[in-house]
């Protein structure tokens, strides 16, 4: 079901305006839907804002989401409070989504993620004292046969170990 | 016997995710045959006679729902791919994208040709983002080699194909939350009546089909309807993806002839290889969370002792009483260590995190069973509770705009009923239950289980 937003946390940090790529990546998109449905892309443009606002969508980006789509700002809010992938507050450099649903269960989902909790120091749906990784539970995405699994941005690590956490995690810090 | 791999049988050519490589294994010869021999009408023909039936759960004739798509003057007509996979137990369309691509995007073309379609989306969860961009690249591939575009092989044919990313919700693989989703709004179902068919994407007549439906249009359309139909047994005709994962040796999405025995597909080593680890089989829910579990018993044999098959029919026979579903083919294996109580919990917490929230029924039904449960889970349950669960699921089915509520009732109502031994031992038991598995010990006594 949807999650509420927290006004609290509606602090600007975009780069608003968005960069000319992304600019252009935003009118391409309107190009899939006949003349005056433009509101279709809002999905895969609170995609692509939210990864400019590092990792999530504060007021003033969906704001401007809005007025790029010509839409009105609650239309936005709408969306953005209905879908588990939109983050409504900041997150840390990295998001781990361990999937937490039946079948993964079967193989462990469970232990990964007091694992994982263990390695970062914060619980399930907060982010680590060092701001680098938030951990968040998700429902099946689709790797049932090859859990434990998490997603990681736009690629799934699957067949998790406690050594490929370790592993995992290593890399990550290694590169922030 | 080993099936036919009407889908897979390239999967592993290396580069098969390439147009080269896929074209050069007789890839979008389905779109020459369909563009220069046939026309819509005998398309659809030819996929009725398939007996096709929708591979996204509810196995509705594919060619049957074609013919229902109205087509008045000046109105452009839609096809929507659902590729929003989120059935939990179910990963064989992701599989399919994934490895090969191309035959999901032949399947669009000559099924958009048959609808008459010139716009189609590739509507694919947010979270498969990823295998959206293995998609798009196929696409610009395809439309570089005149397969998509203005003017398809000369035919006068245009058709433009586009990916559609979700934003994460399971509600969004229904058809019309899926409809209104792509229209850029929050993924609540729609009443029908109307149908898609008649008022759909932007009010227009819309066609939704499953990934693996569109894909094995290719076959039927490269062979003939009829020969699609000869594979199978009875109504369930073709091939099916079955995602096999939990408990088993080989977990993994395997292409079976429908009506392969279902002792055949858990057991032998050539699909799922037997249980894991030496344990003992305890339950099987056959076609991914939604569809009632199945204890060993009832799944090796119907109620009437026949060898189960994995056909739509035999799988469902006995009705929910003793029998299932195929469902979306998500094929979840419990071995003897796994709790029912448990897994009951834990997918009603799915249902009630995914129920778009519109109607009481499913709303406030899934949030009372997930408090029941929880209780029974963590030993705090009585045996009043027990059947407080079965009244309440009992009240959501068929009282919903959509099926999610019938599909948060069913894997409740079927845990009760063939489970509620192991729900009462939570109840007397209330410490022993959180530090073990009814299963362990006490299901030997009750269950005759199978090896
Ligand atoms: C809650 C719910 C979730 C569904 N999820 C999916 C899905 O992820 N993929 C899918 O193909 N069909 C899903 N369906 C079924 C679709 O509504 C629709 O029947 C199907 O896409 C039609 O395609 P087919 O006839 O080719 O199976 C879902 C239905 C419901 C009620
Ligand atoms: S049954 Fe549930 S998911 Fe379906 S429309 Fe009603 S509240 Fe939404
Ligand atoms: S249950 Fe975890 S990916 Fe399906």
């Amino acid at each position: 079901m949807s999650h509420s937003y927290d006004i609290r946390v509606s602090n600007v940090t975009a780069k608003i305006p968005f960069p000319q790529e992304v600019l252009d990546k935003v009118i391409e998109i309107q190009t899939h839907y006949p003349e005056g449905k433009q509101k279709s892309a809002l999905l895969p443009v609170l995609h692509l804002a939210q990864k400019q606002n590092e990792g999530w969508l504060s007021i003033p980006v969906m704001e401007y989401v809005a007025q790029l789509l010509n839409i009105t700002a609650i239309e936005v809010f709408e969306v953005a409070t209905f879908y588990s992938m939109y983050n409504l507050k900041p997150v840390g450099k990295y998001v781990l989504e361990v999937c937490r649903t039946g079948p993964c269960c079967l193989n462990g989902a469970e232990k990964a993620i007091e694992y994982i909790e263990k390695k970062i120091g914060c619980k399930v749906g907060e982010t680590s004292p060092d701001k680098m990784f938030t951990l968040k539970t998700v429902e099946c995405l689709g790797a049932c046969g090859y859990a434990p699994m998490l997603q990681l941005g736009d690629s799934f690590v699957e067949f998790l170990t406690e050594e490929k956490i370790d592993t995992l995690l290593a890399d990550l810090r290694s590169k922030a | 016997m080993a099936s036919k791999k009407l889908l897979l049988e390239h999967i592993d050519v290396p580069g098969i995710n390439t147009y080269d490589v896929y074209r050069q294994k007789g890839g979008y010869s389905s779109v020459e045959k369909a563009l220069k021999s046939m026309t819509p009408e005998t398309i659809v023909e030819e996929v009725k006679k398939s007996g096709l039936r929708g591979r996204g759960g509810a196995g509705f004739p594919a060619g049957m729902k074609w013919s229902f798509l109205a087509k008045p003057d000046g109105v452009p007509r839609h096809l929507l791919c659902n590729a929003d996979e989120s059935e939990p137990g179910t990963f064989k369309d992701r599989y399919l994208m994934e490895k090969i691509p191309h035959l999901l995007i032949e399947g669009m073309i000559v099924s958009s040709f048959a609808l008459g379609a010139n716009v189609s989306y590739i509507y694919i969860r947010g979270e498969y983002m990823w295998v959206s961009f293995i998609l798009e690249r196929a696409i610009a591939e395809a439309k570089a080699n005149g397969f998509l575009g203005k003017n398809i092989l000369g035919s006068g044919y245009d058709l433009e194909l586009y990916v559609q990313v979700g934003g994460g919700a399971y509600i969004c693989g229904e058809e019309t939350a899926l409809i209104e989703s792509l229209e850029g709004k929050r993924g609540n179902p729609r009443m029908k009546p109307p149908f898609p068919a008649v008022k759909g994407l932007w009010q227009r007549p819309t066609v939704v089909n499953n990934v693996e439906t569109i894909a094995a249009v290719v076959w039927i359309l490269n062979n003939s309807g009829d020969d699609y139909a000869k594979i199978g047994v009875g109504k369930s005709t073709g091939t099916k993806l079955i995602s096999a994962s939990g408990n088993i040796k080989r977990q993994g999405v395997y292409e079976i002839d429908l009506g392969l025995p279902v002792d055949e597909f858990l057991n032998s080593d050539e699909y799922c290889g037997g249980m894991a680890n030496g344990k003992r089989l305890k339950a099987v829910v056959p076609g991914g969370s939604s569809v009632p579990i199945l204890p060993a018993e009832l799944f090796y044999k119907t109620a009437n002792g026949d060898a189960r098959l994995m056909s739509y029919e035999s799988l469902a026979d006995g009705g929910f009483a003793t029998g299932s579903m195929l469902g979306s083919g998500g094929f979840v294996v419990y071995d003897e260590d796994a709790c029912i109580v448990r897994n009951t919990w834990n997918f009603t917490r799915f249902y009630n995190h995914e129920s778009c929230g519109q109607c009481s029924p499913c709303r406030e039904g899934t949030g009372w069973m997930l408090k029941v449960l929880h209780k029974l889970e963590h030993g705090q349950g009585s045996i009043q509770d027990i059947d407080l669960l079965w009244d309440i699921q009992r009240r959501i089915e068929g009282n919903t705009i959509c099926p999610l509520g019938d599909a948060a009732a069913w894997p409740v109502a079927s845990a009760i009923r063939h489970f509620r031994e192991e729900f009462e031992w939570h109840v007397k038991n209330p410490k022993l239950c959180m530090e073990r598995n009814y299963g362990l010990l006490e299901s030997t006594k009750k269950f005759e289980l199978v090896s």
